[in-house]
Parts: structure tokens; C-alpha cells; sequence
């Protein structure tokens, strides 16, 4: 026998045939799942991995976009073809509609972030979803690197980081009370630069701003803020036109650019390694409110 | 649309590049893990310049003269407050070489249940002792445990070496201590390194302070450790998760890149756990029992002549057999007969006792079945001293963070192979019906731990080596 055959797997082959697994398991043992969807670069990779795991039959599941109705029109259109791309259809959950009738009010910062969590959990009861995928990675965030694999959400969609049940071997147990639901994290073992690298290698799409363009941007709390529609310039902006890509595409009003050059994948690659900014520190406004301010959005079930 | 990347040149590619390595580290209070772990990472580039930033200010706040590593693997807001790590954390670190998933086991709160759990995945098991104590109780109860769980190599850094003004003797006196003990618990692949994670000695970079140690730096040893051939190499498992019949001809776009099927196409879904497979290899279906050849090993990526353990696939076979989710696709020697009395070690992970008469869930594989505990045979008494192997105790339940002998009646007879063989299919869950909360991990077969006591009855070990 040819010895090298039996080298271990690649990392990105690990990684790639660990998340197929978690989500087989999940449409094989839940009632209603649903995959959580932007078009942001982690939630494309996620759908990818669905579109391979269940081939050549379709992706068995809906796809759900919370949408703030302050996302970056780039990345709202990339959505919809993506979801065509990958033979797909998507459920829209508008924060707008909850702004317009009154059952969500803005917030003095502007950021409609947090404002996603009531719009989700109205979605996921209204579907009776029992699952529900989401592309959130441990290496994001300290809080989200306890967060199992399966995690547990109670009636009111709430995250118990003290209480959470052992995950062991990769034998996950997905058994919950009625009412209750369970977020289901297939990349967690993927870091920033896996994401990238498994986009290279596996030549998916993404929403044109995650590569270099030339956009008009003003320095803010030392992070570049785009000047458009939902972040107009104040007194006192300085504008400039600088050649940025974003490392994340949240909601305009709490998403920096970065300056860079990176017009390819591979660019970005050699960027994203040579880093020095974690990507949520980089460009997320909404993760600097508190020390502990992932932990407490997730306790209250965002994503 | 056309949705292709705007660039294709060569790159990272799925077969080539590094390889992942799963670690869990295990210690007692202030052995200083916390600094080895924030060492690893600060060492190896892995961390960045707003997290190193945030730990500076933090620790400035707190009094002291530079960056606390330990505070770059604090997690939640409690264990901020309280100095103290409550749950499994799990950190990534790269080299060019390997990529490294490390569970992070806190040493104190539920030692049992987070060591079991990091070990349950881990290749390597990383245990620390501070050098100025030696081999502690925990030492022993941590790598008991990775013995246990059967995790394939473990290393033991002896840390603040820097304490003990980089004393080769303390070194050779706790590794021959460690030696002792390795072999009293069956672990065969072990090896020591002396190291101060706050002075970075031997941790990535090697330490000109002991020169009177030539092997490798923990890092070093990581990067080099053999890695999963074992899993490789033994029998082909498949835990079938679905059965795969597209019900429409309807092909998405992104499936014009993969292979074309036909109406009647009919494959099995899963993740192969150990072994490898290959084209016409005869399989056997289990429990049922039934023959088969594999056919094909399909993915969207193109068939595959050969697969391997972690791979997940779509197999075909050339007969029509009957198969469900649950059932195990194995390879014809030796698979595991069916049974219904399952006999295992259980580690107890929940707050409720288990007592003799419960009736639970076992979740083995894809397949849950349901189980009443017909009778608990013993309590491992992990207070056991050096050279000696801990010994079965008679009681009547298990409370948490114990580690039991117990027998399951089955309520479908079930194909699980003893865990001292197969890691994955060796292994089960245990959940409760009502729940749905894991109770308890179970380990079927014989212990390796006490393998002559335990497989006829549950009398105290003798003093002295094991099988």
C-alpha cells in the first residue's frame, strides 16, 4: 500500500467534512431548520458546505436574512443571486417593519445591531424552527470560544454560557424541550483565515466590498466609516477617498473599512495573515459598547 | 449571474497544505495553564494587536508590570470577575506546518467532566505540573482519565522550571515520577519538557537556560507528534446519517461543477470514523447483518477512489440493500456483533445521580436507542498513589464527575465497538429521555485502565503493572 495515501486529511478537508457532518446530522434530526443567511462571507461558506453536504439532492432547508434595512445594497443584491446560485430559497425577517409599527424603536447611536435579536426570534417561533444555523466561528469573539457546537437557546431564546451541556467525541446531541431551540455553529473550528483560504480553494463568490474599492470614508473612533445614505458626514468628517474592503459587512451604521489594496482572494489572504487587528475589532463598532458586549447580545439569543 | 471569483490563480487547495491537530491541555490551579496556552498563541503570531492591547490595559489596571498572558484566554464575564476558568474553551493557533484546535480544560470546577470532554476529540493531551510540586493528585487523575480516553499522546510540561533555577535534577526527578505513573496507567507515548510559560523557556522558542535538555520545545513537539494514522489505520466504520434519493431532476447552478447522477440514484450519507474504504471493498450493513460491495465513493468534488477516517462521503453500493440512518457501514473483519448488553465506563457529567433501574438514552453513532441500567459495578477511586493502579469501588449510584463501571439492557441490539479499539464507534453518550440533557459518556468493553479486574469482576486492582 502506497503509504502516502494514507496522510492525515488537510486542514481544510477536515474542516470542511466535519461541518457537512454537523449539518446532516442537524436536517436528519430536527423538524424545522432554518440557515441563517446575509451574504456575508462566513454565511456563504456555510451554505456552500449545505449545498455539498446534501448534493446531488438540494439543500433540504429554508434560508432566513434578519435584514436591518440599513445593509449594504452590494451585498443585498449578491444575496439574492447567491441564493439562486445555490438553489436555495430565503425567508427575510425586516427590522424596518418592526421601526415602522412601533414594536422596535432606533437607537440614539444609530446602530440597528442589536435591534436584529427581536426580528430573529419572532422569525424562528413564527416557523417553528427547532434549528437554526449559524455561521458565528469561535475564533471571533472570547465569549463565542465556550459556545458549543449545538447550543441550547430556552423559550425566550436566551444563551446560558454557565449551563451549557458537555459536547463530546462528534456525537451531538440536539434533544430539546418544546419551545426551546437550538443554534447550530457549523464552522465553529474555523478561524478568519481558514474562511479565506477555503474561498480560494473552492473559488466562491462574495459580495464585490470584501475586496478593494475605492469608497468615500471618514475616520471615526479610529475606524473608517463609509459616507452613505444611513452614515451621512458630520460637522467636522474629514472625507476622503481612500481605496478600502470590508473584513465583515454587518449593517452599514456599526461597519468599518479597512484601508487595503486587496483587490483578489489571494490578496486578501496575504493580508488577513499578516493582520493585526482581530476582524471584529477591526470594523465592529457594536462589539465595543462593553467589555463583555458579544456575551451579553448572545445571552439575550442574537445570533 | 455568473458566479465565479474574479481571480483563479493557483492557491490553498482542499488536498494540499497542513494538517489539524486537536490538543486539550489539563492541570491544577495556578500551574499557570492559563500562561502556557497565552504563550502558545502570543508565540506563534496567533494573537492580535486590539486583543494584546485590551490584555495590557487590563493588565495595568490590575497592578502589574507587563502583559498577563494568562488574561488572553479569559472568556466569560464571570470567570473575568472571579480569576477563575468554568467551561472548555476552545483556541486556534497556526504554524506553516499544522494547524492547532486546543480545548482548554480548566483545572478545578468539574476537572472530570471538562477533561473528559477535551480529551474525547484530543490526539494529544498537553498535562502540566508546576515544578516545584511534581506530580499532584490531579497529575494523576487527569492522565487516568486521558488513559481512559484512550488519547494517543500526552506530554507533560513541568512549568515554572524558572522556580527551581532551571534544575535538571527537579526535572529528571518528576519526569521518572511521571514515567512511574504512565506506565502504572497503561499510557505508552509520553514525553516531558522543561518550561517557564511566563519566561517563555522551551515553549516556541528553546531555552538556552536548560541546556542540559535536547528535546523538543512544546511547540516543536506539537508540530512533530505522529498524527492520525491510528485512526486511519484501523477498521473501516461508516455511521450511515442519511439516505440519499434526489427526488428532482432540478439542478442548482453551483452544481454544474459536480458530477452529473441519474433518477434512480441511491447513496449513503456519513462520516467515515475510522479506517478507509475504497471501491469494490466488501462491506458489511450492521446490526442486520447484510452484505454488500461498495460500488462508489461519490462527492460533489468527483468520485473518489479512496477515502479515509474524517472524510464525509456518499457511498454506493451494488446490491440493494436495506439501509436507514443508523445503521453501520463496516468493514467484513471483524465487525462488532450487535448486543444488548452493554457493558462500559461511564464518565457521570450531570448534577442528577444515576442509579441502577434508570432508564435513559444512548446516543452511539447516528443511532439512539433506548437503555435501562441494569446494574452499576463500581466507582474508580482516583486517589491512587504513583506505581499503583486506581481500584473499582463498590457503591449503588454515580454522582458527578465520577467515572463507573455500569451495565446497560438495550432495547434494540446495538453494533458498538469496544472503545480500547475504536475511539469513534467505542463511544456513546448518555441522554436523558425527558431533557434531552447528556448525562454521561460511556466507553464500551473493558477499561484499558484495569483491564484484568474489570473484565471479569470489579475486585480492588492490584499493585503493578497493567496489560
Amino acid at each position: 500500500m502506497n503509504t502516502d495515501q494514507l496522510r492525515p486529511l488537510t486542514e481544510l478537508q477536515a474542516l470542511e467534512s466535519e461541518s457537512i457532518h454537523i449539518i446532516r446530522e442537524v436536517a436528519a434530526t430536527f423538524s424545522s431548520p432554518i440557515m441563517l443567511f446575509s451574504g456575508g462571507k462566513d454565511s456563504v461558506v456555510m451554505v456552500h458546505l449545505a449545498a455539498k453536504a446534501f448534493w446531488p439532492a438540494p439543500i433540504p432547508f429554508q434560508l432566513l436574512h434578519v435584514d436591518t434595512g440599513h445593509n449594504f445594497p452590494e451585498v443585498l443584491q449578491f444575496r439574492d443571486q447567491a441564493v439562486d446560485f445555490y438553489g436555495a430559497s430565503i425567508k427575510i425577517a425586516a427590522v424596518q417593519d418592526y421601526i415602522d409599527d412601533g414594536r422596535l424603536r432606533e437607537r440614539p447611536d444609530g446602530t440597528r445591531n442589536p435591534l436584529q435579536t427581536l426580528p430573529l426570534l419572532d422569525a424562528i417561533t413564527a416557523g417553528r424552527h427547532d434549528a437554526v444555523f449559524g455561521g458565528g466561528r469561535r475564533d471571533e469573539e472570547r465569549a463565542r470560544a465556550k459556545e458549543r457546537v449545538f447550543s441550547m437557546r430556552d423559550e425566550f431564546g436566551q444563551w446560558e454560557p454557565r449551563n451549557q451541556r458537555p459536547e463530546l467525541w462528534s456525537l451531538y446531541n440536539g434533544r430539546h424541550l418544546p419551545g426551546e431551540h437550538v443554534r447550530i455553529f457549523p464552522l465553529s473550528n474555523w478561524t478568519e483565515l481558514d474562511v479565506w483560504d477555503y474561498i480560494a480553494a473552492e473559488k466562491i463568490n462574495l459580495p464585490p466590498i470584501y475586496y478593494a474599492h475605492e469608497r468615500e470614508v471618514t475616520l471615526r473612533d479610529g475606524m473608517w466609516i463609509a459616507i452613505t445614505e444611513v452614515t451621512p458626514a458630520r460637522a467636522g468628517d474629514v472625507v476622503e477617498v481612500h481605496s478600502v474592503r470590508y473584513r465583515t459587512v454587518g449593517d452599514m451604521s456599526c461597519t468599518a473599512a479597512i484601508l487595503s489594496a486587496a483587490s483578489t482572494v489571494h490578496d486578501v489572504i496575504t493580508e488577513v495573515g499578516l493582520s493585526q487587528l482581530t476582524e471584529r475589532g477591526a470594523t465592529r463598532a457594536d462589539d465595543r459598547l462593553s467589555e463583555a458586549a458579544m456575551e451579553d447580545r448572545k445571552r439575550e439569543g442574537y445570533f | 449571474m455568473p458566479l465565479r471569483s474574479p481571480h483563479s490563480p493557483p492557491g490553498p487547495n482542499l488536498t494540499g497544505g497542513r494538517t489539524l491537530l486537536r490538543l486539550a491541555t489539563a492541570g491544577s490551579v495556578d500551574d499557570g495553564k492559563s500562561t502556557l496556552v497565552g504563550r502558545l498563541l502570543f508565540d506563534t503570531n496567533s494573537v492580535l494587536a486590539d486583543t494584546l492591547d485590551h490584555v495590557e490595559q487590563v493588565s495595568k489596571r490590575r497592578g502589574l508590570d507587563r502583559a498577563d498572558l494568562a488574561l488572553l484566554t479569559d472568556g466569560l464575564r464571570a470567570e473575568r470577575e472571579q480569576g477563575i476558568t468554568i467551561d472548555v474553551a476552545y483556541r486556534y493557533f497556526a504554524t506553516p506546518a499544522r494547524k492547532f484546535i486546543l480545548a482548554d480544560c480548566p483545572g478545578h470546577v468539574q476537572y472530570t467532566r471538562n477533561t473528559v470532554t477535551g480529551s474525547s476529540t484530543a490526539d494529544v493531551i498537553v498535562l502540566l505540573v508546576d515544578a516545584r510540586k511534581g506530580v499532584v493528585e490531579q497529575t494523576r487523575r487527569h492522565l487516568a482519565v486521558a488513559s481512559l480516553l484512550r488519547v494517543p499522546h500526552v506530554v507533560l510540561v513541568v512549568n515554572k522550571i524558572d522556580l527551581m533555577n532551571y534544575s535538571e535534577d527537579a526535572f529528571i526527578a518528576i519526569a521518572t515520577d511521571f514515567a512511574l505513573l504512565a506506565r502504572s496507567l497503561g499510557v505508552l507515548e509520553t514525553h516531558c519538557i522543561p518550561v517557564s510559560a511566563t519566561e517563555g523557556d522551551n515553549v516556541v522558542t528553546r531555552s538556552h537556560r536548560t541546556p542540559w535538555y535536547d528535546g523538543p520545545t512544546v511547540l516543536g513537539y506539537l508540530e512533530n507528534v505522529d498524527d492520525t494514522r491510528l485512526a486511519v489505520g484501523a477498521d473501516f466504520r461508516f455511521p450511515v446519517q442519511h439516505v440519499v434519493r434526489p427526488q428532482s431532476a432540478a439542478r442548482a447552478p453551483w452544481a454544474a461543477r459536480a458530477p452529473e447522477v441519474n433518477g434512480d440514484y441511491r447513496g449513503y450519507a456519513g462520516k467515515i470514523e475510522s479506517g478507509r474504504v475504497r471501491p469494490g471493498d466488501e462491506v458489511v450493513v450492521l446490526p442486520r447483518g447484510s452484505h454488500a460491495v461498495v460500488e462508489a465513493i461519490d462527492t460533489p468534488d468527483g468520485p473518489l477512489d479512496l477515502a479515509v477516517a474524517g472524510q464525509s462521503v456518499v457511498i454506493r453500493l451494488g446490491t440493494d440493500v436495506d439501509i436507514s440512518r443508523g445503521d453501520i457501514i463496516a468493514a467484513t473483519d471483524a465487525p462488532p456483533a450487535p448486543i444488548r448488553d452493554l457493558s462500559a465506563t461511564v464518565s457521570w457529567l450531570a448534577e442528577r445521580e444515576l442509579t441502577v433501574g434508570a432508564r435513559v438514552l444512548i446516543q452511539h453513532g447516528t443511532s439512539i436507542t433506548k437503555a435501562k441500567v441494569s446494574s452499576i459495578d463500581g466507582v474508580l477511586d482516583l486517589d491512587f498513589e504513583s506505581g499503583t493502579v486506581p481500584c473499582w469501588r463498590p457503591v449503588t449510584s454515580l454522582a458527578l464527575n465520577d467515572i463507573g463501571r455500569i451495565r446497560l439492557a438495550l432495547a434494540s441490539p446495538l453494533p458498538i465497538d469496544s472503545y480500547r479499539e475504536h475511539r469513534a464507534t467505542g463511544a456513546f453518550i448518555i441522554v436523558d429521555d425527558t431533557d434531552g440533557w447528556t448525562l454521561g459518556a460511556g466507553l464500551a468493553g473493558s477499561t484499558p485502565l484495569t483491564a484484568k479486574s474489570a473484565d471479569t469482576q470489579y475486585q480492588p486492582a492490584q499493585q503493578g503493572k497493567t496489560s
